[in-house]
């Protein structure tokens, strides 16, 4: 008999205590790259409506996690994704569409500074609201926490989403839902556990 | 619509195996009892925003990027330890090299100190020694970085909780649904066994899949042993024989 002879997906392994050691060292204080990656989403003027995001991951008793590392992935405001695998057009050069946030040393708050993105297609073709994934990592998490950053203010798109109507739970979707600030600012703030507990993904 | 003559489509990622990769709540872990979810996480088929990813370039890498022993150290000096070539290759399931992939690694001294504000261990810290190195994949995914041999560490968990020696791995693939976070750990280790990170892996097909092996081909004669530690990412389904649409 032969063998299927694919390959098994690397087990994943919790980032630990010190992922800020590895992803953004300078923040830790040790000064070997010129910058952190991630740091810097806009390399220059850019297209769209400029954006700030903030936010707190909470454990189940909600503490806020001081030793988690934040990942976001998104389209320019055109929808366009600076990425190899974009085949649809060219994406705002000065916009990486990419950041990553070690959160505050004291408070663990994280913040991006990036653009609203555009919307982006679902693979048959229905328009998605507009969107960002985001990827939580810390000591404690075996396994990279997938989820999305959907705007409350997007309210009739959303209304409209192939992935959000097909949440058996609606009351859960404000969980997905950055809220507007008076100071214009959008916050996010991601619960691991309990009666707010996030929405993750398994995509 | 002609099938034959055109190149095959990729398809969306091949869902990830959950029976394979460790859950989230893991009690000998005691940290995953609070920072586990709940509820069912929510599955759909990937979709642009997981089939994109950004891109690395090697003009990003310095010099001295992938050299633990010299990148922290003062001129003329370098890390205290056993030195060792840590190589291998980023595949995707499907056995194709991934490359353009970045690797961040990251590591305790050969004592088991990680240089960090909040790391408590007694033992000493070396000056010539930061931790931390990166890489990016060549054409056919290969990789390779130079360091000295990480240190077991005790860490709070029960009250006589080790490591085993291990370096942290961060990798980007091409689609931010390969995102991955692992850690290799040493042949021959005798902590591994006893280790409750170690623990929440499944089978002892996933330790193997983290255990480097020593590879004599690559050591370099009176200067540095070399492990081998491969790395498979997540693949995406290819066919001509797809009548949905692309990706679902
Ligand atoms: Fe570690």
């Amino acid at each position: 008999m032969q063998r299927i002879d694919n390959l098994r997906e690397s087990p994943s392994q919790t980032a630990g205590p010190y992922v800020h050691i590895g992803c953004t060292p300078n923040f830790t204080g040790i000064k070997i790259y010129d910058g952190d990656l991630g740091t810097q989403m806009k390399t220059g003027p850019v297209q769209g409506t400029e954006i700030t995001i903030k936010g707190t991951v909470y454990d189940g008793t909600g503490t806020p996690l001081r030793d988690a590392m934040v990942e976001i992935w998104q389209p320019d405001a055109a929808g366009l994704f600076a990425s190899a695998n974009e085949t649809r057009g060219t994406a705002d050069p000065n916009f990486t569409g990419w950041g990553r946030s070690p959160g505050d040393m004291v408070t663990g708050e994280f913040t991006f500074e990036t653009v609203k993105p555009g919307a982006v297609p679902f693979p048959d073709g229905r328009m998605q609201a507009p969107h960002i994934t985001a990827w939580i990592v810390a000591r404690g998490i075996n396994i990279g926490l997938h989820t999305r950053i959907y705007f409350e203010d997007e309210a009739e798109a959303n209304a409209n989403d192939p992935i959000l109507t097909r949440i058996e739970h609606q009351n859960r979707i404000p969980t997905l839902l950055a809220k507007k600030k008076g100071d214009g600012s959008y916050r996010f703030d991601v619960h691991l556990q309990g009666p707010l507990e996030t929405i993750f993904f398994d995509i | 619509m002609s099938i034959r003559n055109t190149p095959p489509k990729r398809g969306g990622f091949i869902p990830r195996d959950r029976e394979w990769q460790p859950d989230a709540l893991t009690p000998p872990y005691k940290t995953s009892i609070k920072r586990s979810p709940q509820a069912a996480l929510l599955s759909f088929p990937s979709t642009l925003s997981e089939e994109t990813s950004p891109v690395f370039g090697h003009n990003l890498i310095g010099d001295l990027d992938n050299d633990l022993i010299l990148n922290y150290a003062a001129p003329g000096q370098s890390a205290i330890g056993p030195r060792i070539i840590v190589h291998g290759r980023v595949l995707d399931e499907n056995g194709r090299g991934v490359p353009g992939a970045l690797l961040e690694f990251w590591q305790a001294n050969a004592g088991g100190r990680y240089r960090h504000k909040k790391e408590s261990y007694l033992a000493a810290l070396d000056p010539n020694f930061g931790g931390c190195g990166r890489t990016i994949t060549g054409e056919d995914g290969s990789y390779e970085f130079r360091t000295v041999q990480p240190g077991p560490y005790p860490w709070p968990n029960g009250m006589n909780d080790w490591r085993p020696a291990h370096i942290h791995f961060s990798v980007f693939g091409h689609g931010f649904a390969q995102r991955l976070i692992t850690q290799m750990y040493f042949e021959g280790d005798p902590h591994i066994k006893l280790c409750p990170i170690v623990g929440v892996l499944k089978s002892q097909e996933a330790v193997d899949a983290l255990t480097g092996l020593l590879d004599m081909n690559r050591t370099v004669p009176m200067d540095s042993r070399a492990y081998k530690f491969d790395i498979v990412l997540r693949g995406r389904r290819q066919t001509y024989f797809e009548n949905r649409k692309e990706g679902l």
